[in-house]
């Protein structure tokens, strides 16, 4: 039986204290005022500006050297770049009127904290939820390889009730800090949101957190009641019950996780939408929850308290995250290619908006995203090497934290992000709620499962 | 060591077959080849041959079919007649490459199966028109046949040996070409 040992408690302990400090510093340190916020923006932006300048100058000399066609049938240097360029226009450079301007900023510079807060509690809420997504999967599809992990997916999802309550008490509370559509005013002068007030209305969008709430958390409940019942039952009730109860979750999570991802992200920029949206997050969930499952699985095998884990099941896990990778990898590109190939301008936005001011981000995030994973898990001996599951285990995780990051931020605090103390305390806060009490969570019962009727073929798999 | 004579050993059954394997290289004697009617798994590992490098190969001809993709649509759109097709970037591979991702996605995958498949032919010598080599019919049907050089090893030793295994059936075949 595993306890969660002093030293990670303690540990657990201290960084959530240093993150809510952090994140205390961060919602007094925004600016109040129209006066505080230019002020911000000052010091900020004059480091930036000064670095476009040197790049546009490098990447100048860099076309001079070879000047494009486009400019030698011109007969006319630079002809091409300057077209690129007038193509994108952010809306970041100063044409309104200075005070309107000023009082938007204002407001994404206040959003800024509680984007931090939701990024990273949305990140690990999702991890439990995807986890027990995996094992209501394991449980439908009477899986023979999983069930020694049952117990290790229960741990990870003891986290979801505090997840998501916290989840959801962020949501509802951000207000038009996130959501657009709950200004009043706003809705007032715009004929779009007004058509969409039957579904983005303040009183309905808090009853279908609530529905997922409570369901989610529900199957929680019942699935780890059944399977700890399972282990001292006599027939297989427990077992059959929890198969009918993962079956009918899997139909509830499938229609709550894309109204989830409508409401909760999709509305942070209410006039884009997009139909892969949800699928997309949904890859993002499985991914991330089945790179934690292999963490922890390592993690505790490391300590002893897995003898009956073998190789085999750790070579599994790793497979899952690689085909899971390259899956979410296939939604992001089908969202993003559709998108720019049409380039249709109200659904275009939404990524101009992403590739000029998150560049490196959200480039970035899909060598982390793909091309490690791909390169690293391809080798069936490598799956079973534990210390290169993890390392590509922790690239994954930092690769979907930053998308989480890329789906809220631009949309709520837009051009005026940064990744500083806020961002990082979010992240301590909640990596060690998270460790807390999924710790806690592993240590209440037996690692091992007993009477499943797959355990002794899960025990012996072998691949 | 080419010896006139081989022995074929049938078994009617895989599991006795797999015991036998192992307990015929436990006693050092020289497995020359086994003929099953359906694969027979963990046989590779009890006959200790060593693991497949087909994956290797195949992961290689993906990299060639992606190159050939990225050559081939960085000379056709951007290099040797880059036209304004619907407003679509073509001054430079990177700023147009979404559109070009599909084709760079089955090339990979089209180069990876083919020619792993071909290599998988020319290293098993699998062609139409082939002469089958199959020692004996049973083997496509329900039995198991082990191929062994007799060498110098003593006929009457090696058979007593051999049906303890569990063997069905045990001959001697002159080899002709030999």
């Amino acid at each position: 039986m595993y306890t969660l040992s002093s030293k990670l408690r303690i540990f657990s302990i201290i960084i959530m204290v240093l993150g809510l400090v952090g994140l205390v510093f961060g919602f007094i340190s925004v600016p109040s005022t129209i006066e505080e916020a230019k002020a911000a923006m000052t010091t900020s932006h004059e480091g930036e500006s000064h670095g476009e300048a040197t790049n546009e100058h490098a990447s100048d000399a860099h076309h001079e050297e070879e000047a494009s066609f486009v400019d030698m049938a011109r007969g006319e240097e630079g002809y091409s770049e300057a077209a690129m360029s007038k193509s994108k226009d952010s809306g970041t450079a100063e044409h309104h009127s200075d005070e309107e301007h000023m009082g938007h900023v204002l407001h994404q510079m206040q959003t800024k904290p509680w984007s931090a807060l939701f990024v990273a509690a949305f990140f690990f809420m999702m991890i439990a939820l995807g986890t027990l997504v995996f094992y209501a999967i394991q449980y439908a599809s009477q899986s023979g390889w999983s069930p020694v992990l049952y117990r290790v997916m229960e741990g990870i999802t003891s986290y979801l009730l505090p997840g998501s309550i916290i989840v959801v008490l962020i949501v509802l509370f951000a207000g038009t800090h996130f959501y657009p559509w709950q200004d009043h005013e706003l809705v007032a002068e715009d004929s779009i949101l007004q058509g969409k007030s039957g579904y983005l209305n303040f009183p309905f969008f808090i009853i279908r957190a609530v529905v997922y709430l409570i369901g989610w958390n529900l199957f929680r409940y019942f699935s780890r009641r059944n399977s700890l019942l399972q282990d001292t039952a006599n027939d297989i009730e427990p077992y059959k019950k929890n198969f009918k109860y993962s079956v009918l979750f899997l139909a509830f999570f499938l229609a709550t996780e894309s109204m989830m991802a409508w409401d909760w992200f999709m509305s942070m920029t209410p006039h884009w939408f997009s139909t892969l949206f949800a699928w997309y997050i949904l890859a993002s969930i499985l991914v991330s929850a089945v790179t934690v499952i292999a963490l922890v699985t390592i993690f505790l095998k490391g300590l002893g308290h897995l003898d009956f884990v073998n190789d085999s099941h750790l070579h599994d896990l790793a497979k899952f995250m690689f085909g899971f990778s390259i899956f979410w990898t296939y939604l992001w590109f089908g969202q993003f290619m559709l998108i720019w190939y049409a380039n249709i301008p109200e659904e275009v936005t939404y990524f101009i908006l992403r590739i000029q001011e998150y560049n490196l981000l959200f480039f970035g995030m899909l060598v982390l995203n793909f091309v490690f994973p791909i390169l690293m898990l391809m080798n069936s001996d490598y799956k079973r090497v534990p210390w290169f599951v993890v390392m590509a285990g922790v690239i994954i995780l930092v690769g979907h934290y930053i998308d989480i990051f890329l789906l809220v931020m631009p949309s709520t605090v837009g051009p005026y992000w940064s990744f500083g103390i806020t961002e990082i305390a979010a992240v301590l806060f909640f990596l060690g709620l998270f460790i807390f009490i999924v710790g806690t969570g592993l240590g209440k019962v037996s690692l091992r499962p007993r009477r499943n009727p797959y355990i002794v073929e899960s025990e012996h798999y072998h691949y | 060591m080419a010896s006139p004579n081989v022995i074929h050993v049938l078994y009617n059954d895989d599991d006795i077959l797999m015991n036998a394997v192992k307990e015929i290289r436990a006693n050092h004697y020289t497995i020359e080849e086994v003929y099953t009617p359906f694969p027979v798994h963990g046989l590779d590992k009890a006959m200790g041959l060593a693991p497949t490098r087909l994956a290797i190969t195949s992961f290689m001809y993906g990299l060639v079919g992606l190159s050939v993709a990225v050559l081939m649509m960085n000379y056709i759109m951007i290099e040797d007649w880059p036209r304004n097709i619907g407003g679509k970037p073509s001054f430079s591979f990177h700023q147009n490459m979404p559109a070009f991702v599909p084709i760079m996605f089955e090339l990979t995958v089209f180069f990876a199966a083919h020619l792993m498949v071909i290599t998988f032919y020319m290293r098993s010598k699998i062609w139409p028109f082939k002469k089958p080599e199959n020692p004996d019919l049973r083997t496509t049907d329900d039995h198991f046949l082990v191929e062994m050089h007799i060498g110098d090893n003593d006929l009457e030793k090696v058979s007593k040996f051999l049906r303890d295994t569990g063997a069905a059936e045990i001959s001697l075949v002159h080899n002709e070409e030999a």
